[in-house]
């Protein structure tokens, strides 16, 4: 039933009227106010990040022992932490930059890999036709459900003991420790419902016409995935991406269960939680640092942040 | 020193492209050959193909530890002998984690609505504000922010001092500022769950509004005319027809926020350690399964968490068989 | 495995460091019959002189020479020692590997105990780990993955440790682990340059301690000041507290007891012991010094609760001799010593049946591999030469008599730790929560001394409900 009866949901644009939900919610709250709601809210929300900021450009004496408040009635700044933390000092052995590079190397497979794969999933749960495929797509969209911390202890063993019924090796044992691979594989794993979901409600909302005409052309699945499917479905696999993106670059668990805590593969927020752990008092360090971590995710989203809402709307939105 | 790192730290990057183009280079190839198979096989073929390998990650990545899981949960803390029931029977009879229980559904209750509410708000005054874009970017970037990032700034938040010490946590500078005497914040039951739920709420608001707010703009504007023509205004087009047309995202959002709200154990792992009378369901299985090794309780929450989330997946594919029973 | 270059290099590891004392001590022994045992025996220790000089190490190696060389080698050590101790040990080994050819790799995490069990289980153990808990020792044991040590190791520990430190790495009767470091747990600090100003002298019995809390008092100043947040394992500096005043009040019978679950742990001499404690870190006329009251000891981190020292508002902090180190981080300029800012004085005994109590702590050095390159390393760690290296480079103490006390700086912290972790007269005993089962020790009993402070749980409810937590076997 699901296949058959597609309704044609363009991506959504804005209407040209200005009759909207969103302007009569503004003529009736008046516009001083809501815009002071906004305003109000906005700089809540920013304060805490903000204050992040100036404790890490404070000397360490006033970093540790004042609220970075008092900046204004003592603005001392510095980019000593910065300067300290990147190229490592007395202190911060090495620095941070080889986590900062592992953190990339673990985020843009296991961003891309993922997204791949569900993309061809949901395409052949929306597009090819077969017994069972609606059944399949609330399955996987219910394995959402499973808590991450479950899979971890099952996984590592699959990594470094391979996996094997009685005597009979399934998999082999791979000896993946210490290489980027295990945390591209497990993120690839955990990220696959809601992608195969999110893609899917994208996909099968694609022309069904378009559709058709190909096949009729002669056009194999292969084909039509490539040329037609791939290019249409670009706002929705960018969102994906984007938001996986800043999930695996933000990971704690996965990496401490698959990378542990060394320079060669461990990503920066396992170094971050181990100079909270070991500086509990060198705000002025762990401030900075946490600051470089939160930069790229930052340009990441402030860069692509169109494609974010164009494509987790799709399918959420029922026109 | 800095340069040195960097340069070190390039054929990291290397290492992954290589990775994603052998990958992408691998699927093309099977693409090509299995692309010129025509016959009868050719869509069971195009079918395995396309859904072979996120089924079979799916199947070892999750539905294997999850079953593996739910035997574990009856079995002790070495995994050795079976008890039963017992450690159910430990979750829901033992004093401290009735206190558990109740605090995760504060979670899951309190923390989707308010994000959903406050996101919802949002974007219906930001839709079709000038610039709008400042305060979204703004209140959407706790969203690209990791837990232990967020952690570390909640900390220059709460944290207390005494009063007649200079202050280096915010709330309770401003607490003194009004005058008052500020309480030791991550000490005040039950008030300290509601704090640390604030952090959820600050991280997730972000994403409810992105998304709402292009559900609201995607609403056909002859839709919103009609309604006016017939004389809805403020709040009862408001909750006639804006809440209707965008029922199904707030849905979504919705759960996908109560999900990841299960699922969260970073915050409070982080910020108390379950202390305080903080503990949640997620947390307390970390502790017990990876702290003080016993998999058979660790197990047996998981499993909670999992029969927790059961009824809300499910409401969630009820309503989209019927929007896809409608189309 | 069975390198012969390797065996004889054990031998002359030993012999070469520190000859007399092994000439004294192997006479007898010879257990050179199994390869992988590499024990030091008389023939070989004196033989490989002349059986090195095949292949004449370079300068520098002499003593390293004979553990052999294993080019491209690597061992993997996992902890939870995090930078800036990561440092200090890298360079205490940095000439063994330059001059072995073994690559010794370091990882610290603050999720140690969470991490190595996971890392066991799923297949990725390291070749070493150094593990601060006798208890979680012998959790491992129990589930497989440790491996027993080389005879070699055995008879250094046998040779330079107190036995009660090889009773602690020791599982039913298999020797495990040998100790690494060692911290002196019964301390108090105080500021002597503070004390010298108010005219105030330092306790030497029990009555003393109380009396100049009671001046302090009167002064003005809060006597005490303690933290005990620290993240996933907030409470054990709690726990540490009721060590002391256990082993104080009762002696090591009564403790050891109280460890193996003999005495329950709401027995009234626990429930005695947690009432000391509550007149001590729960007096509100003694704490929380520089922080609040005694509700703020559950949230200040234990690296900052030494801070209000340095300062003038608190008085004296009962912390462990590895908190020398913190002091630098409160004000660069501080200075550890008698006459310093910050100085530490043994925690009194209380009784007179229990003479120089002292509750200790350490690490224990495990291997999951029997590369003949992990027993090299795991044979290094255990000798003198790697802890006078590793003690001269400051801030660190082992218990090995093996290292000469004038290794240390004179008048240092770990001086005075080293002299009464080998005191042969003192009463020593493990910190208590490292060896009892992990939901206790590392579970219950951190977060219900954590609510016993922070929500004033009834002192009864506390013990009953970490009693409670005993595993059943």
């Amino acid at each position: 039933m699901s296949v058959e009866a597609h309704e044609i949901i363009p991506i959504p644009q804005p209407p040209k009227d200005d009759v909207t939900i969103g302007g009569t919610a503004r003529r009736t709250l008046s516009s001083p106010w809501a815009s002071a709601v906004v305003i109000v809210i906005t700089v809540l929300w920013t304060i805490p990040t903000f204050g992040l900021l100036v404790t890490s450009l404070r000397p360490s004496g006033p970093a540790t022992n004042s609220g970075w408040w008092t900046v204004f009635t003592d603005p001392e700044l510095t980019l000593q932490n910065y300067a300290e933390v990147l190229g490592g000092g007395e202190i911060v052995s090495g620095g941070i930059l080889p986590y900062f590079f592992n953190s990339f190397a673990i985020a843009i497979p296991a961003a891309i890999f993922p997204l791949v794969i569900a993309t061809m999933c949901a395409y052949a749960l929306a597009w090819i036709p077969f017994k069972g495929a609606t059944v399949l797509f609330f399955m996987i969209f219910a394995l959402q459900i499973v808590p991450l911390q479950m899979a971890l202890l099952p996984l590592l063993q699959l990594f470094n003991l391979g996996w094997s019924i009685g005597p009979v090796p399934i998999i082999p044992d791979l000896n993946l420790g210490g290489t980027y691979i295990p945390l591209w594989v497990a993120h690839t794993m955990f990220a696959l419902p809601l992608a195969v979901f999110l893609l899917h409600n994208f996909m099968a909302q694609l022309p069904r016409d378009l559709m058709e005409a190909a096949v009729v052309d002669g056009a194999s699945h292969f084909m039509i995935f490539r040329k037609i499917v791939l290019p249409l479905s670009v706002p929705a696999i960018a969102s994906f991406a984007i938001f996986q993106f800043l999930w695996v670059w933000n990971d704690l668990l996965v990496a401490l269960t698959f990378a542990g805590g060394t320079p060669d593969v461990a990503p920066i927020t396992a170094y971050l939680a181990n100079i909270v752990g070991s500086y509990g008092a060198k705000t002025h360090l762990i401030t900075a640092g946490a600051f470089i971590a939160i930069v790229v995710p930052l340009i990441v989203f402030f860069a692509l942040q169109r494609f974010f809402v164009r494509g987790l709307l799709a399918g959420s939105v029922k026109g | 020193m800095i340069w040195d790192n960097i340069i070190a730290g390039l054929p990291k990057i290397g290492i992954a492209l290589a990775a994603v183009a052998a990958f992408l280079g691998i699927l093309l190839i099977l693409f090509f050959v299995l692309g010129r198979i025509r016959g009868k096989f050719a869509n069971p073929l195009a079918g395995i193909m396309f859904l072979g390998p996120a089924i079979l990650l799916l199947i070892i990545g999750l539905v294997v530890p999850t079953i593996q899981t739910i035997s574990k949960s009856f079995y002790n803390a070495s995994g050795q002998k079976f008890i039963g029931l017992a450690n159910y029977g430990w979750i829901f009879t033992t004093e401290n984690n009735q206190k558990v229980l109740i605090n995760t559904a504060l979670w899951i209750i309190v923390a989707p609505i308010f994000s959903t509410g406050v996101g919802l708000l949002l974007a219906l005054l930001l839709d079709k504000m000038k610039r709008e874009s400042i305060p979204k970017s703004l209140i959407f970037m706790p969203m690209a922010i990791s837990f232990v990032g967020a952690s570390i700034i909640w900390g220059l938040v709460y944290a207390y001092r005494d009063p007649s010490q200079e202050q280096v946590g915010l709330l309770s500078q401003v607490v003194l500022w009004l005058g008052m005497e500020p309480p030791n914040w991550l000490l005040l039951q039950p008030w300290n769950n509601f704090l640390l739920m604030v952090i959820m709420i600050w991280i997730q608001t972000g994403f409810a509004m992105v998304v709402l707010s292009a559900a609201i703009k995607a609403i056909p504007h002859d839709v919103i005319e009609a309604a006016t023509l017939d004389g809805a205004r403020g709040w009862r087009l408001f909750s006639r027809v804006t809440v209707p047309m965008v029922r199904t995202t707030l849905i979504v959002v919705f759960t996908t926020i109560l999900i990841a709200t299960l699922k969260i154990f970073d915050i409070v792992r982080v910020m108390t350690n379950g202390n305080f009378g903080t503990q949640i369901v997620a947390n307390e299985m970390y502790s017990q399964a990876f702290v003080q090794f016993d998999v058979g309780r660790g197990s047996a929450l998981a499993v909670i968490l999992f029969l927790g989330v059961i009824p809300i997946v499910s409401y969630n594919i009820v309503q989209l068989r019927k929007e896809r029973a409608v189309r | 495995m069975s390198s012969p270059n390797r065996r004889r290099g054990v031998a002359l590891i030993v012999g070469a460091s520190a000859a007399a004392l092994l000439l004294a001590a192997c006479g007898g022994s010879d257990t050179s019959g199994d390869s992988s045992s590499a024990a030091p025996d008389n023939s070989s220790a004196s033989s490989s002189e002349s059986s090195s000089s095949g292949d004449a190490p370079a300068a520098g190696c002499e003593e390293y020479a004979d553990y052999g060389t294993f080019d491209g080698a690597s061992v993997t050590i996992f902890t939870s020692i995090l930078p800036p101790e990561q440092g200090l040990f890298e360079e205490s080994w940095a000439q063994f590997e330059s001059c072995t050819g073994i690559d010794i790799v370091y990882e610290g995490s603050d999720q140690f105990e969470a991490q190595l069990p996971t890392r066991i289980a799923g297949g990725n153990a390291p070749d070493i780990a150094f593990i601060p808990q006798p208890g979680l020792l012998a959790k491992l044991v129990e589930t497989g993955g440790p491996i027993a040590a080389p005879a070699s190791v055995g008879s250094l520990v046998d040779e330079y440790w107190n036995p009660a430190w090889k009773a602690y790495g020791t599982v039913d009767g298999t020797f495990y682990a040998a100790p690494l470091g060692s911290n002196m747990k019964s301390f108090v600090w105080y500021s002597p340059k503070v004390f010298a100003e108010k005219g105030y002298t330092v306790p030497t019995t029990w009555d003393e301690l109380w009396s100049l809390s009671d001046q302090m008092v009167a002064d003005g100043v809060k006597p005490w000041c303690g933290g005990i947040e620290s993240g996933g394992a907030t409470g054990w500096p709690a726990t540490d507290w009721l060590e002391q005043i256990m082993l104080r009040m009762y002696g090591g019978d009564v403790y050891d007891q109280w460890v193996n679950h003999t005495i329950p742990f709401d027995s009234p001499e626990v429930t005695a012991a947690m009432d000391v404690l509550a007149g001590w870190m729960k007096n509100p006329d003694y704490v929380n010094g520089g922080f609040g009251n005694v509700q703020t000891i559950a949230t200040t981190g234990f690296q900052q609760a030494g801070e209000p020292i340095l300062k003038g508002e608190c008085g004296m902090l009962q912390q462990a001799s590895f908190y020398a180190n913190f002091w630098k981080e409160f004000n660069p300029d501080a200075t550890v010593a008698e006459d310093g800012d910050a100085y530490a004085f043994y925690l009194p005994a209380m009784n007179a049946d229990v003479p120089n109590p002292v509750v200790g702590g350490g690490e224990f050095v495990t291997a999951f591999s029997d590369r003949p390159e992990v027993a090299a390393a795991q044979t290094f760690l255990a000798s003198p030469t790697f802890a006078t290296n590793k003690v001269k480079l400051g801030t660190w103490v082992s218990a090995n008599s093996g290292v000469p006390l004038d290794a240390y700086t004179p008048g240092s912290i770990d001086q005075l730790s080293a002299q009464y972790l080998t005191d042969p007269q003192g009463t020593f005993r493990f910190d208590a929560s490292d060896l009892m089962p992990a939901a206790v020790g590392a579970g219950c009993e951190w977060t219900e001394m954590t609510a016993w402070f922070a929500e004033d749980k009834p002192t009864a409810d506390v013990l009953k409900a970490i009693d409670a937590c005993w595993p059943a076997e």
